[in-house]
């Protein structure tokens, strides 16, 4: 196995990732890329609570995650690399290695235009998902597993009102 | 529903606050001492905003989220270190928030406390076995 799910989701860890991506995944450990989490322990414990035992989570900044991701690779277990953010998963795609990317959750904020009931972007977050691909990485917008993954033209184009 | 002072919030993913808050007062008629919050869409700095401004408007200082890994339940735990003071009861289920919903306990923390043990110890199994 290896990392099985490359996430965007500006909740970080939360019942998406935990139960309803982990638990058919059989996750064993959440790779989880966030500057201002691996530098906060009190964040760290935090999400390390909302995991249930055998579940692991590794926290990185993304300029120490990006080399490692090849050793992640590599672990028998199955995983799952999230970051809270395009910016953050744009420096791992570039890095290379990752080929598909799953945007699972970036929500309202001031500035944001609704793409989908659980993906909202401001102009340059689309650009930044269109450099993803243009990096080579397929991106596709999914919550849940049960849900459809979205392709990133039709995300793109697509506008939803809350 | 009566007018009743509010004692705790609960909170959860899509319409489980409405829902349980719906079945306490169906069951007691005191679904008005609980606040729904419902966080559909919203980011996670945003349920933080969401809490706090419910706890300060409220007063509440008691929190029922639905999952331990949930956003809320990260939210809540983020605006109690915030406040300074509280309680928040993950894990949340019916029998928690009857018992809650009709204690006595003039502090809202201890009959958080008291109802988080009625709620675990509330969960049984069950077996078929052929007639």
């Amino acid at each position: 196995m290896t990392l099985v799910l490359n996430r965007i989701d500006d909740r970080l860890i939360h019942g998406q990732v935990v139960v309803g991506w982990g638990q058919p995944l059989d996750v064993k450990f959440i790779v989880l890329v966030d500057d201002a989490v691996a530098a906060s322990e009190w964040e760290q414990e935090l999400y390390r609570m909302g995991v249930p035992p055998g579940m692991e989570v590794r926290f990185h900044s993304a300029a120490d995650a990006a080399p490692l991701l090849d050793g992640y690779r590599t672990e028998a277990r199955p995983g799952i690399l999230l970051t809270g953010d395009i910016a953050t998963m744009c420096s791992l795609v570039e890095h290379g290695g990752v080929r598909e990317v799953n945007v699972g959750g970036i929500h309202h904020r001031t500035g944001r235009i609704q793409h989908l009931r659980y993906v909202f972007l401001t102009p340059e977050e689309q650009e930044a998902l269109a450099a993803l691909a243009r990096f080579g990485a397929v991106v596709t917008a999914q919550d849940v597993p049960a849900a459809r993954a979205v392709p990133l033209g039709e995300l793109l184009a697509a506008r939803e009102s809350a | 529903m009566s007018e009743s002072v509010k004692r705790a919030l609960v909170a959860g993913h899509a319409e489980f606050a409405m829902g349980m808050i719906s079945a306490v007062e169906q069951i007691t008629g005191r679904g008005d001492v609980l606040v729904p919050i419902q966080v559909r869409g919203l980011c996670g700095d945003d349920i933080r905003k969401v809490l706090y401004d419910a706890m300060v408007e409220t007063g509440v200082r008691v929190i029922f989220t639905d999952l331990q890994a949930g956003s809320c339940t990260m939210a809540a735990r983020r605006v109690l270190r915030e406040i300074g003071d509280g309680v928040l009861v993950a894990g949340t289920n019916l029998p928690m928030l009857l018992d809650f919903a009709l204690s006595a306990n003039a502090s809202a923390a201890e009959a958080a406390v008291s109802a988080a043990e009625r709620g675990r110890a509330s969960v049984s199994v069950h077996t078929g076995s052929p007639a």
